[in-house]
């Protein structure tokens, strides 16, 4: 699915996936948090639902989900949320997201430039 | 260690390595076709992907969608590409338009970033300013790299004065489309960030 698909989205169908709830900010994922599956997708579940479980058998991050899904960012978020409910994913958070400071400690910005220079 | 088939019904890239555990964000800013995709292109893992972010609020003072009073819709597109930078980390790499409604999304979607690279086309300066101003008003730590698509006749130092940038912001060229020049983008950043970090007292004053 194209996201360009997203340009002429139909409200009423983002509503329809999300049930109505629009309370993507309070679910504590970022677009970096990274989902696992915990379970196979179950006969008669929301079609969403099941293809995040199907993805998500690898570390897969937010943003890729709603990349693959063709949907708004806010809109997976809802999908996670409901799938962290029923213990049906795990997230992985990012370690930076949580920090107080701005600036992340030089020991993890080393981790960063190591990787970075091995590429 | 990992196979390379991919899932049947999953998505077509390589996955991550199953002890991925922390997620890191750098976002590209800069103008419309400045080569934001391209330096993702270049260093990322993954053919680049793109994907969307829409809100809707009341009365948020951004008034992109004409007609529309009481509540704003706010869509941004960005894309973005993935480095696998060890077992855990993984680098995402974002690029995104540096337009107002951008900003207006940044905290929902950017908060928690490492750090920006504004991206300036030579011939485009006047592109790069408000996301300069922006970050500068946020104290998002970033760097300006110079995108060579040809000669260009302004030195670094004039780019530094057109954008009116304090000194101890780095000011780098490269060229977008070669990945060696790209990575050493990002590792001006995160150099620059390694510095701001060490420093005594910075993360009292960064904040």
């Amino acid at each position: 699915m194209s996201p360009h698909a997203l340009d002429g989205e139909d409200p009423d169908r983002l509503y329809t996936v999300t049930g109505g709830r629009s309370r993507a900010e309070d679910t504590g994922l970022d677009l970096v948090t990274l989902v696992v599956s915990e379970s196979d997708a179950a006969p008669g579940m929301q079609s969403e639902h099941a293809r995040i479980l199907r993805i998500a058998r690898r570390p897969t991050s937010v943003v890729e989900l709603s990349a693959d899904l063709g949907l708004p960012v806010s809109v997976v978020k809802i999908l996670l949320a409901d799938l962290l409910d029923r213990g049906m994913v795990s997230a992985r958070h990012p370690s930076s997201a949580t920090a107080e400071a701005r600036l992340p400690d030089p020991d993890f910005l080393r981790k960063v430039l190591v990787g970075l220079s091995n590429l | 260690m990992d196979s390379a088939t991919s899932d049947p019904g999953g998505p077509a890239r390589p996955p991550l390595r199953a002890t991925a555990s922390d997620g890191v964000k750098i976002v590209v800013v800069g103008g419309f076709g400045v080569g934001k995709t391209t330096m993702v292109r270049a260093v990322s893992e993954i053919r680049p992907l793109s994907t969307e972010e829409v809100m809707t609020q009341a009365g948020v003072g951004v008034d992109d969608t004409a007609g529309a009073r009481d509540k704003t819709t706010t869509t941004i597109a960005f894309d973005f590409g993935r480095i696998s930078l060890d077992e855990e980390l993984v680098l995402y790499l974002f690029g995104a338009p540096g337009q107002k409604r951008f900003w207006f999304l940044w905290d929902q979607l950017f908060s928690g970033t490492l750090g920006v690279v504004v991206l300036v086309d030579a011939h485009r300066i006047e592109d790069s300013w408000y996301a300069v101003d922006r970050l500068e008003h946020h104290g998002i730590p970033f760097i300006v790299a110079r995108n060579r698509f040809e000669p260009v006749a302004h030195t670094l130092e004039e780019l530094r004065e057109a954008l009116d940038l304090p000194e101890g912001i780095p000011v780098v060229e490269c060229d977008a489309r070669d990945r060696e020049s790209s990575k050493q983008v990002l590792l001006a950043l995160v150099d620059h960030l390694y510095a701001l970090s060490s420093a005594p007292s910075a993360r009292e004053t960064a904040s």
